[in-house]
């Protein structure tokens, strides 16, 4: 029958020329040179929006788009080049700068604030210290109750972020594995990895038995946070997460914050960068919980 | 006017014709797509990986057992808990209601199908999930019982609805002959009623299955997500990750092209196969007990 054949053949025409749309198929460079894409970490997010609002009210003829999906998200956007501006809560992987560079983008590294990872906990928990390997030791299933630690006799739940938050691959590296690259400690497989900072939040509102870990500007007061010191020995390295303990060196869970930007950064682009390490900017940093790059 | 009236004839004829045929097409679509992005997983991921016991893809552990024991661990509880309540529910409505209490009952178990998932999950978290941890005792709320709980709840509307309507079509004259040989109502509604509203019932439950597998918002907010091995009995109230929950929650950020991505997509295939073996076996039964009352009946 004719109308078979070709109802056959618009089939096939749908399938070809789904295969065929499927990359690049948006171009993303506004003419406007006043215009800035600035695209990933979550953790950032916050930030971002508040740095763009800024430069907005002072540059009102500028437009800037800023949006979230995480630091992957983020890089993978510089590399495909679609953003100008990537922002990132770890550092770009070695094969991230192999595939920008295959595509002829040459990955340029700021850091813009830092951040301290504060391990939080339930207030009704008796625990206040904590090191860095007794963090790993929960966090790898070697302890399971804070009896263990000199806490009451509950088991202890993990909470995480999910895989793809730079905040999880951080403290994986960093606390986990105690930033030591052969050391392949993988997490307890009964962590929770929650999807956001406000599930981790209610969680450890809630739930006496809770260990948690995030962003110190995601930190409220209806939370415990907990020292935490490099070595177990000595009782006055306990120390709680705060801009002077990150600045200073002395809390040991805390990370740059970065911004890539394809090349050095040129016209816009530049300016915009500029005015980041600005006071002005940098104040904004503090304002959000998080800490300022100190440039004197 | 005679003209005018020809017309739209032929228009409506080819709309509803273009209609019928996109179902098909958008359906091979979707298949298709799944398989270009899937099946590289199985060249890049060796086949003994996937049967590994840890899922943590950002060190390359790509286990798919223990993603596949929480859907199919969530996705039974639910029905568990879901199907007699739903089919007493549905038989309640049917058979015994006056017909002013049925006229109140259905609309509202519709109403609760009319609910947004996340809706439901959001309650899961804040108030389920503390009240669980505290009657039962559990280290934590977020866990495969809650997402059961969550999920019974989003599927019941569906298995009731639909075999409160099956029930309602068996004829009236069925009930009669039996209620005219002695049988007693109950034995009537058991014996004579539901197995003549099987294949509906049947549709219904499959609908429910569905709707409880593809679920993805409501056990990514309350099964706490921990990709764990089954511990016995145990398995129940343990956090839990389901492989829907695995894909909303990875795919926004993998990276495009690689064996994460594609691996991802692989669980999307072994899910859609899933549904598919549910709707065969479905389908096969309902017509083999069709034959048989037929056969009956005539």
């Amino acid at each position: 029958m004719p109308t078979n054949i070709r109802i056959l053949f618009f089939i096939l025409l749908l399938v070809i020329t789904a295969c065929s749309s499927q990359p690049g198929s948006e171009d993303p460079s506004s003419e406007s040179s006043e215009y800035l894409n600035n695209v990933g970490s979550d953790t950032m997010v916050n930030l971002a929006l508040a740095w763009a609002e800024q430069f907005q009210a002072s540059n009102p003829q500028s437009n800037l788009s800023i949006s979230g999906g995480g630091s992957g998200t983020g890089i993978a956007s510089l590399i495909n080049g679609t953003t100008d501006i990537a922002n990132a809560s770890r550092k770009i992987k070695s094969e991230e700068i192999d595939n920008a560079q295959a595509n002829g983008i040459e990955p340029n590294e700021f850091v813009v604030a830092r951040d301290a990872i504060a391990v939080i906990v339930n207030p009704n928990n008796p625990i206040d210290i904590l090191s860095l390997e007794q963090l790993s030791d929960i966090y790898s299933g070697k302890i399971n109750n804070w009896q263990e630690l000199g806490g009451d006799d509950r088991p202890i739940v993990r909470l995480s972020r999910e895989t793809n938050s730079g905040t999880h691959v951080y403290f994986l590296e960093e606390v986990l594995r105690l930033g030591d690259k052969e050391n392949k400690t993988l997490f307890s497989t009964d962590t929770l990895l929650l999807p956001s900072s406000e599930v981790i939040g209610t969680e450890i509102r809630h739930n006496p038995n809770a260990i948690g870990y995030d962003g110190l500007g995601y930190v409220t007061d209806d939370m415990k946070v907990i020292a935490v010191s490099a070595t177990s020995t000595d009782p006055s390295a306990y120390i709680y997460p705060s801009p002077e303990s990150v600045n200073d060196g002395s809390y040991p869970i805390a990370r740059d914050l970065f911004m890539y930007t394809a090349g050095p950064p040129a016209g816009f682009v530049q300016q915009y960068m500029e005015w980041i390490f600005s006071p002005e900017a940098q104040n904004t940093v503090t304002e959000l919980g998080f800490v300022p790059i100190i440039s004197q | 006017m005679q003209k005018s009236r020809i017309d739209p004839e032929i228009f409506i004829t080819w709309l509803i014709k273009i209609t019928g045929y996109s179902a098909i097409v958008f359906v091979f679509l979707i298949f298709y797509f799944l398989l270009s992005e899937g099946i590289p997983a199985i060249r890049e991921v060796s086949f003994s990986e996937f049967f590994q016991q840890r899922w943590y893809p950002i060190e390359d552990y790509f286990g798919l057992l223990p993603l596949l024991v929480g859907s199919v661990i969530v996705t039974v509880g639910a029905l568990i808990i879901a199907v007699p309540l739903g089919l007493l529910t549905a038989i309640y409505i049917a058979e015994v209601a006056s017909p002013r209490t049925k006229e109140i009952l259905k609309p509202l178990v519709e109403l609760l199908g009319g609910f947004p998932s996340v809706v439901l999950g959001f309650l899961g978290l804040l108030i389920l999930s503390q009240y669980l941890r505290e009657i039962f005792a559990l280290p934590t709320g977020l866990s495969a019982l809650t997402g059961a709980l969550i999920l019974a709840g989003i599927a019941l509307p569906a298995i009731v609805s639909i075999s409160e309507d099956a029930l309602d079509t068996v004829p009236r004259s069925y009930r009669d002959a039996s209620l005219a040989l002695g049988a007693t109502e109950w034995q009537t509604i058991w014996w004579v009623t539901l197995p003549a509203a099987k294949s509906g019932v049947l549709t219904a439950i499959m609908l429910g299955i569905g709707r409880a597998i593809g679920e993805t918002m409501v056990v990514l907010m309350v099964t706490g997500n921990a990709p764990m091995m089954p511990q016995g009995l145990a398995t129940f109230i343990n956090p839990t990750r389901t492989m829907t929950a695995t894909i909303a929650a990875e795919m926004g950020e993998v990276a495009n092209g690689s064996t994460h991505y594609h691996v991802l997509f692989f669980i999307g295939i072994v899910l859609f196969i899933i549904a598919l073996i549910v709707n065969v076996s479905a389908s096969t039964f309902v017509f083999r007990r069709k034959k048989r009352s037929d056969r009956i009946l005539s």
